[in-house]
């Protein structure tokens, strides 16, 4: 008896093993086709966090031979760098708030304009989509936030009377997270925005007639009933642009703020990285840094991805 | 049952006027946050130099001059690496990446969406998880793996990655596999095509849309790329990177700089409003369906 199962079970295998290899066979030239692109793809994505996370565990510091020393490096990060939890606390603060809000207003405001003529509805997708592309144009940001009288929101302040002397708006660590986190929500409206206005444009609309004649009463219940679910697919593709870019600000901040931002007040996780791989080269040490932001992206993405499932439901 | 008004032969749902009103009133609100400091920029940039540095600063320009550019041209001629190498670089590092990038990349999605090869759909969601993370997080051990290839310090550590970036393949790949029919293909195979022929000749101009959306995808990645840790010869350095050091000159080149970046928004801007309907049009198809 178990011998013949064993062996039904294990012709079953070969079969199907065969069947795998013939079908490789058969469409071998699929494979020459993602040939470049999975060689570079692999190269320089796909080894970078592999390698990341073997040096995590070894002191590399690109001179001397690297030893292995497992997770001394880890230890080190979470029990005796205090600027580390700072980080933490900070990139954590940035991204849920930088991180949700930008979804949203990008939700909204493609749900705003869903409805207008396709004319006007594309010179408004211009205004709120620019800022995303313009490169350092966020620097104006400097200029109208500038510590001195010159600067807009000073001097409009000051000729009002509303205060006394300018105030460091970048360089008092009560301004500067609250102003980081308005100029990345300025610059939130991206792909995952886009995305929105194509997924809306996209929905059946014999389903809100459908839903209209089943008693949907408003556009709150159109959203949540109708509208939500059928664009699911375009929801899940912008939280994950959206998650991307909250946690990637770094560059932002350092171009308003300085590097390091006064009291590390605005210090991410990607600064730190920064910091001891690209100028201390503890190379070691930097990819634990570089495998603990990986981890938390991953996370964060897998979390959106069981609450969005629920939208609708 | 509910009662259906009609505007311009549509049937438009339940609509209240408050609410209406009230989306408008956010609509506005959000646009002038969005829209105000572009203007600004563009305002300060056709300032004179009176009205840049007067006390109560004021929003608007009134005598507006072009001598800001003329200052920012003059800047750019006494730099010791000359200007036209900074934009020669840029123009190199964006169209050979570019067009690596939308070959390989193209040819990928075809073979992922088309072509039924044991063991894509691994292979596919290995590179779609990419999207999850920001490349910064790989930069200091990319920096490694490029020097052990003696590419740092050359265009290439800024081309070759290029080619590998998956958000275009990723578009092009959902694009293709809802816009590019099966019997279409096949009929092309009977015919006697070669895979390649089919992709090349057939599916490729299904999905222009998809070309243009990955093209500038590609283009603003590479245009925006300022200083980049793989660079550090001044002769090899990008346009958005000397542009940069212009505006980091200070107080005294304000005028100078707002010029400098009304220069580097034009251009992405310019480019969008001309694709802006192919862009959309490829991004109905982004969704992930699991």
């Amino acid at each position: 008896m178990s011998k013949t199962a064993t062996k039904a079970v294990s012709q079953k295998d070969i079969s199907r093993f065969r069947y795998t290899l013939k079908e490789m066979n058969r469409n071998k030239v699929g494979y020459v086709m993602i040939a470049p692109f999975m060689l570079v793809f692999t190269l320089f994505t796909v080894a970078p966090v592999v390698v990341s996370m073997v040096i995590s565990f070894t002191d590399f510091n690109l001179l001397q031979t690297p030893n292995f020393v497992f997770l001394d490096n880890y230890i080190r990060l979470f029990l005796d760098d205090d600027i580390f939890l700072i980080a933490i606390k900070n990139t954590f603060v940035f991204a849920a708030i930088v991180g949700p809000a930008g979804y949203l207003m990008s939700f909204m405001v493609a749900w705003f304009i869903n409805e207008l003529e396709p004319k006007i509805r594309a010179v408004v997708t211009l205004i709120f989509y620019a800022p995303s592309i313009s490169g350092h144009v966020y620097l104006i940001w400097g200029t109208l936030f500038s510590g001195d009288s010159y600067g807009w929101v000073n001097g409009f302040l000051l000729n009002y009377n509303l205060i006394d002397e300018e105030i460091q708006f970048f360089e008092d660590a009560d301004y500067v997270m609250p102003l980081c986190i308005v100029v990345a929500l300025w610059m939130s409206l991206g792909t995952s925005f886009l995305s929105f206005i194509a997924g809306l444009q996209g929905v059946d609309r014999s389903l809100y007639e459908a839903g209209a004649v089943d008693g949907v009463r408003n556009r709150w219940q159109e959203l949540w009933y109708i509208t939500l679910p059928s664009m699911r697919p375009q929801l899940m593709f912008g939280a994950i642009m959206s998650i991307t870019s909250s946690f990637g600000f770094g560059g932002v901040v350092d171009a308003l703020c300085g590097n390091p931002s006064v009291d590390y007040c605005a210090w991410t996780i990607m600064h730190h990285l920064n910091d001891y791989g690209g100028a201390r080269f503890e190379v070691g040490y930097s990819s634990a840094i570089a495998v603990v932001l990986f981890a938390i992206m991953m996370g964060a993405n897998a979390l959106v991805k069981k609450l969005i499932s629920k939208v609708g439901s | 049952m509910a009662r259906l008004r009609t505007r311009k032969h549509k049937v438009v749902l339940n609509r209240s006027v408050g609410g209406d009103a009230g989306i408008t009133f956010l609509l506005v609100l959000l646009g002038a946050f969005m829209f105000l400091p572009m203007l600004y920029v563009i305002m300060q940039s056709l300032k004179p130099l009176d009205e840049l540095w007067m006390f109560p600063p004021r929003f608007y320009v009134v005598n507006p001059t072009f001598r800001n550019f003329k200052d920012l041209f003059v800047l750019m001629n006494t730099s010791w690496v000359p200007f036209s190498r900074y934009i020669f670089n840029t123009v190199f590092i964006t169209v050979l990446g570019t067009v690596g990038n939308l070959f390989f990349g193209s040819l990928a999605a075809y073979a992922f969406s088309k072509v039924m090869f044991p063991g894509r759909k691994w292979m596919f969601k290995v590179v779609r998880s990419s999207l999850m993370f920001h490349k910064t997080v790989t930069a200091v051990t990319n920096f490694i793996i490029m020097s052990a290839l003696h590419m740092v310090d050359t265009y290439w550590a800024l081309i070759i990655p290029a080619w590998g970036h998956t958000l275009g393949l990723y578009l092009m790949k959902q694009f293709m596999e809802s816009n590019v029919t099966d019997a279409v293909l096949e009929s092309a195979r009977l015919d006697g095509a070669s895979e390649f022929k089919t992709f090349w000749v057939i599916a490729m101009p299904m999905v222009k849309p998809a070309w243009l959306t990955l093209i500038i995808y590609s283009f603003q990645d590479l245009w925006n790329a300022g200083s980049s840790i793989y660079i550090h010869s001044e002769q090899l350095k990008s346009f958005n990177y000397a542009i940069g050091q212009i505006t980091a000159g200070g107080i005294k080149r304000a005028g100078a700089s707002a010029a400098s970046q009304v220069i580097m928004m034009a251009v992405p801007i310019l480019v969008f409003v001309i694709t802006q309907s192919n862009i959309i049009e490829t991004m109905g198809s982004s969704g992930m369906k699991d």
